[in-house]
């Protein structure tokens, strides 16, 4: 869901951009507390990734595709704010290298990729997992959940920004029951990717994975030796 | 439990997830749905497609993900081995750079 250029006039995409300023500003002081030694590398690590998964459009449906947004597999693996660096560099690389997204609409494509999706998916994650079981199935679905709704939330923030300067005049019922049926679809499939991916690193490095760390404390006082190895960094 | 062992130590996950984003996005990209995305078919469903403009980065050499213009499986795979590259280096460089402020201004490294 990348918007191009042209979609949204100029006062809105202007308004985008300031609020996406706004987010990454709050974003680099955020990331400050989530960064260590460790977890530095598995941020560059997961922004490549999601611009690589972001390459591979899966169908959903008659003549319609999708792709990962990545924002919640990003901030369960490295923290929500770091999430939004990792995103926010994807975004500006898609629409600067490989005209991916307008350059007049990278503000709108990192609030609503960037910003909606991870604040939506990451709330989303953490209220699930204050309630489900503190074990990997239960991060697992969290993250399943969290990301389904980031996909047609970040659909529907499109088209209320669309409701503020769409160009076209064309009904905003069509617009938002089109958007958000699709995006619904689209967002299954970033469920089953979040969760496979996710599962592959809790079970090779659970160590690193931010929105794991009560996982890691409960198997701690379980007695259980913690599953960082000897060599690692 | 052996080869679960070796798989977590040192630098061997980290090739690994290196290893399986170039391939994701230099190999499996080619097999990626042509169809149009969810916002592009939702534009034409409601009318809007038609008000999109062509990116000022059009003529970029990487543009639509293809080198130099040419469309076939090596110019898309290296296209996209040329993104991973810069998104983990522009990425990685400044999480590294906001880990070491960070350590620096507040309490000592646990």
């Amino acid at each position: 869901m990348h918007v191009p250029d042209g979609f949204l006039d100029a006062p809105t995409s202007a308004a985008t951009a300031a609020v996406a300023a706004a987010g990454v500003a709050l974003a680099l002081r955020g990331a400050r507390r989530e960064l260590d030694e460790r977890t530095a590398p598995l941020a560059g690590l997961s922004a490549a990734f999601v611009f690589a998964v972001q390459m591979v459009n899966f169908p959903v449906g008659a003549g319609t595709s999708g792709h990962l947004m990545g924002g919640v597999l990003a901030a369960v693996l490295v923290g929500p704010w770091t999430a939004a660096l990792c995103l926010t560099v994807v975004l500006v690389v898609q629409a600067l290298l490989f005209a991916d997204g307008g350059l007049t609409a990278i503000g709108t494509n990192v609030t609503l990729l960037g910003l909606v999706a991870i604040g939506v998916g990451w709330g989303a994650f953490r209220l699930l997992a204050a309630v489900l079981p503190t074990t990997r199935g239960g991060v697992l679905a969290a993250a399943g959940v969290g990301a389904f709704l980031s996909v047609p939330v970040a659909a529907l923030a499109f088209t209320g920004l669309f409701a503020l300067g769409g160009v076209a005049d064309v009904a905003l019922g069509t617009v938002a029951a089109a958007m958000g049926g699709v995006h619904a679809l689209i967002g299954l499939g970033e469920a089953a990717i979040t969760v496979v991916v996710l599962g592959a690193v809790l079970a090779v490095r659970p160590d690193l994975v931010h929105g794991a760390r009560a996982l890691r404390r409960a198997t701690l006082l379980a007695g259980r030796p913690p599953s960082v190895p000897a060599g690692a960094r | 439990m052996s080869a679960g062992t070796a798989l977590r130590r040192g630098r061997t996950p980290w090739l690994a997830g290196l290893a399986v984003a170039l391939l994701v996005a230099g190999v499996l990209s080619w097999y990626a749905s042509a169809s149009p995305d969810g916002l592009e078919w939702a534009a034409g469903q409601a009318g809007f497609l038609d008000t999109a403009e062509d990116s000022a980065a059009a003529g970029s050499p990487l543009a639509d993900y293809q080198v130099g213009g040419a469309d076939s499986r090596l110019s898309g795979g290296l296209a996209g081995v040329a993104g991973v590259a810069v998104t983990l280096l522009l990425a990685g460089g400044l999480a590294w750079a906001l880990r070491r402020r960070g350590r620096d201004a507040a309490t000592p490294a646990d």
